[in-house]
């Protein structure tokens, strides 16, 4: 696998996903700067990292949602190419209009950070294809601003086009519909407030992530 | 070019909870402001530009509100245009 990692100032886990991907998975990692508008060559996937991307200013992903690096990531994402989001690179898609929703303050106003059980919902997403529904998961979540939202309209939307596809098996935070994560319609835009890369390996606590991001793999070879 | 001064206003929508408004509620009331209903809490933007006419400084304000300022899924926002600087 060829992956790009976008590197936006304050976003700190991009190193992580370079580590998981490289050092677990094994897979080639190309870090994009997030001033670039053009990717550098076919990549096989894109993947926006966790962490405080300019600042949280004004609110979380708004200003990294219309960086130059977002309208090469829009194109790939329109090729069919798969582009994961990752906490704030969730909060980065949903900014930029490419991932349905948005994401605002905790429920209970703290920062949560813990080891969080999930239930796959869909399996709608190259990330996600070779779980079946119901399957749990367990990844490490980490943030003061992962509050799901969407309108009733928009949910049923959602829920008619299989969209969601993680679920909070105890809501931490008062997503609505305990959302953990959410694709695009056509599935190959995956967002979600919990970080995968950081259960890549037994040392770190589990490999729940790993699977999930070993995914792309089987879909790039059944596709 | 004339100059203009400019408030944009963001706040959640108003069926969008506010966490940080009910806690805010919440301390005003423990201090005995028993009168106070709800707090939301949002942000004002303070913003200079310069601009032909107030129209078309109104008009791009507007574009930046929509665009990048206020996030539609969760936020509404209003725009105050002040007086025009000499």
């Amino acid at each position: 696998m060829d992956v790009g990692v976008a590197v936006f100032p304050g976003a700190n886990c991009d190193r992580d996903v370079g580590w998981a991907l490289a050092g677990c998975l094994g897979w080639r990692v190309t870090f994009l700067w997030h001033q670039d508008a053009t990717l550098p060559r076919k990549l096989d996937a894109l993947v926006l990292p966790g962490g405080f991307s300019y600042g949280d200013y004004l609110r979380c992903g708004a200003i990294a949602g219309s960086a130059p690096l977002l309208g090469a990531v829009a194109d790939f994402a329109a090729m069919g190419g798969p582009v994961l989001g990752i906490c704030n690179g969730f909060q980065v898609l949903t900014e930029a209009g490419l991932l349905p929703g948005g994401l605002i303050r905790n429920r209970g106003l703290h920062f949560v950070c813990r080891d969080q059980r999930l239930q796959v919902a869909s399996r709608h997403s190259p990330w996600l294809h070779h779980f079946a529904p119901g399957d749990a998961l367990t990844l490490p979540i980490a943030h003061g601003e992962g509050c799901y939202h969407i309108d009733p309209p928009g949910l049923r939307q959602l829920e008619d086009h299989d969209q969601i596809a993680l679920r909070y098996l105890d809501n931490p935070n008062g997503s609505v519909g305990h959302i953990a994560g959410v694709s695009n319609k056509a599935g190959n835009i995956l967002g979600l407030m919990p970080h995968p890369e950081r259960a890549c390996d037994q040392a770190t606590g589990g490999t729940d992530g790993q699977a999930l991001l070993r995914g792309l793999e089987r879909w790039t070879d059944l596709s | 070019m004339p100059r203009f001064h400019a408030t944009v206003r963001v706040g959640l929508r108003p069926s969008v909870l506010d966490p940080a408004g009910e806690a805010v509620c919440a301390a005003a009331q423990r201090l005995g402001h028993g009168a106070i209903q709800s707090i939301r809490i949002g942000k004002a933007i303070e913003i200079r530009l310069e601009a032909p006419d107030a129209a078309t400084a109104r008009q791009q304000l507007e574009a930046l509100s929509a665009q990048l300022l206020a996030n539609p899924v969760m936020e509404t926002w209003s725009l105050e245009l002040h007086n025009r600087e000499v």
